[in-house]
């Protein structure tokens, strides 16, 4: 008996410090970025570009690669989401529930969900060649945007897979299409959601390196072209991480603050909004 | 006007079919490509020779992957060795015992942890645990390490493959039905008994299923192992040697590759067996998770 009581109570004291080593390093990382960035963070980084031998210590900022990646996360979220919505309204609104042909999609695109960032980086490559493209801000559009059309597809999927069937009933049973019922009520009622899925793809194109790092190239100048290479934002923190020199190791560090601060600022936003219009939605 | 609403539905229903089918149709182009891209190395070598020899010398035409696909299996292997107990444990501290505002508290905080960019885990990575590696660590195993090793790498990446797993889990614990808890309880178990026998092993194929998903994440992370891992072609005989990864390669070798035809074909085919691992394990997962789904 005292052998069972023991043996719980270790395991309890094995999970417990389990539980806070996780917690801790969620909060070492956040707080080894903000104690290392916020010395070097200041109003010229996010308002200039850099200027000559920036990259080695001298003045200037990185406002060429907030844009740059702004630009290309907002482009290939918009280009997903034109595709993946019309895909999942038909998965749910145009096929049987359990049919094989959308088993089969929603497989192949949790499946695509996994393929690492780098393989699409090539994939993205690939497609550059075929149009005789060179590295460049629509390159890096096109790669993240192939990034995050499984994840998008799958996110939009489940949520509409939750609008509850009596709902799309109803609209049918007054005569209305499946078209009208797609665009006026399905929409309206999943658009929280929606608004969330879109969200967490936007997060993941705008941190995304490894994808960018052949497609989308790397630019002083601000992005006006979308046939330009464009810095972006987690490659001009990968680059001025690995120079030598200490100032502007330092900025890398600030400009990783920048980046942590978008990624928060997007998750706390989705939160609020599915909480906001959780109460617009019929049950 | 009946007849214009219905022509519509039809035209709508036609256009997302074909966008639907288009699309499955161009990412299956794409991977055949990829292919098609990684044939003039292949005709030049056999697969095996490829895969197993240890040579990299692509100005020689020497490209042997063996010391990356072992590096990256290392750095994986690693990284779970450290992920798994701890996500398990915490999972089951989540589910199982804490109150509820710790666990809402927690599971939106993991939430936030798998939306950080792995740039984010790799400046982490530089700052914190390659220096604690070469003054701490190491010196205390008697190792001499510069602190860009395997076990840097391996410990970015448990990070980074924590929410995936405590993610999966902890939803899969909670899915064990209350009667059967009830049931081992009626008998005499105490809790922890109930859950090693009777949770756990009901939620065995779940957890399996989440570490081989966080294992095909691990496969392919690329900018934050890259930032920290060292990158020496060698294979790495303790943890505190450096390696590279396959995606690593991929990564640095891109500036390079355009000047030889063989060598971008030697480099596409890297990405080809990173993306068949990386496939195999993700079918594997969600095989085992459409099945648990159906049982329920």
């Amino acid at each position: 008996m005292i052998k069972r009581k023991i043996e719980e109570i270790v395991f309890k004291i094995l999970m417990y410090s389990a539980f806070i080593t996780v917690l801790i390093s969620f909060f070492i990382i956040l707080f080894t970025i903000l104690i290392k960035g916020i010395p070097s963070l200041n109003l010229k980084m996010i308002t200039q570009t850099p200027k000559g031998g920036y990259y080695l210590g001298k003045e200037g900022g990185i406002l060429n690669a907030i844009t740059g990646s702004l630009i290309l996360a907002c482009s290939s979220t918009f280009l997903s989401m034109m595709i993946s919505f019309p895909i999942a309204v038909f998965l749910n609104v145009y096929n049987k529930k359990k049919s094989r042909y959308v088993q089969v999609i929603r497989f192949s695109f949790d499946v695509l969900t996994g393929v690492p960032s780098i393989v699409y980086g090539a994939l993205g490559l690939i497609v550059m060649y075929f149009f005789n493209l060179r590295a460049s801000l629509l390159g890096g559009t096109i790669a993240v945007t192939l990034l995050i059309l499984p994840l998008m597809c799958r996110g939009i999927d489940e949520v509409l897979q939750m609008t509850p069937k009596s709902l799309l009933e109803s609209s049918y049973a007054l005569g209305s299409t499946s078209l009208e019922t797609s665009f006026k009520i399905l929409l309206r009622q999943c658009y929280p959601g929606i608004i969330t899925t879109i969200l967490i793809s936007f997060g993941r194109g705008i941190g995304d390196a490894a994808s960018v790092l052949f497609t989308a190239g790397f630019s002083d100048n601000m992005p006006g072209n979308f046939l330009r290479p464009a810095a972006t934002l987690p490659l001009a923190i990968f680059f001025q991480l690995t120079s030598p020199i200490k100032e502007v190791q330092s900025r890398a560090y600030a400009a990783a603050i920048i980046l942590t601060m978008i990624i928060l600022f997007i998750s706390i936003m989705s939160r609020v909004i599915s909480l906001r219009f959780e109460k617009y939605k019929i049950k | 006007m009946k007849n214009t609403r219905n022509l519509k539905d039809i035209i709508f229903k036609n256009l997302i079919k074909l966008l639907t089918n288009i699309s499955i149709l161009v990412l299956i182009g794409i991977f055949l490509s990829l292919i098609i891209k990684s044939a003039p190395i292949l005709k030049e070598k056999s697969i095996i020779e490829i895969l197993f020899s240890t040579k990299w010398q692509p100005f020689k035409k020497e490209f042997g992957l063996w010391t990356f696909i072992i590096s990256t299996f290392y750095v994986t292997i690693f990284s779970l060795i450290i992920s798994v107990p701890l996500c398990i444990l915490s999972s089951v501290y989540l589910s199982e015992y804490c109150n509820k505002r710790i666990k809402i508290f927690f599971l939106s905080i993991i939430d936030i942890l798998a939306g950080i960019p792995s740039v984010i885990y790799g400046i982490w990575g530089v700052i914190i645990i390659v220096p604690l590696i070469k003054n701490q660590i190491a010196p205390f195993f008697n190792a001499s390490s510069n602190g860009y090793s395997l076990l840097a790498g391996a410990i970015v990446l448990s990070v980074m493959i924590f929410p995936i797993i405590i993610q999966i889990t902890v939803q899969v614990m909670e899915n064990v039905p209350r009667e059967l808890r009830e049931a081992s309880i009626a008998i005499g178990a105490t809790k922890w008994e109930t859950i090693k026998f009777v949770v756990l092993k009901k939620a065995q194929p779940g957890i399996i299923a989440s570490i081989i998903i966080a294992t095909s994440r691990a496969l392919g992370e690329t900018i934050a192992v890259l930032m920290v891992v060292g990158n020496v072609i060698k294979i790495p005989k303790s943890v505190f040697d450096p390696a590279y990864p396959l995606p690593a390669l991929i990564a640095n070798n891109y500036g390079e590759m355009m000047s030889i035809p063989l060598y971008e074909s030697a480099i596409m085919l890297s990405a080809l067996i990173l993306l068949i691992i990386v496939l195999a394990f993700n079918v594997l997962a969600r095989i085992i998770l459409i099945r648990i789904e159906r049982k329920s």
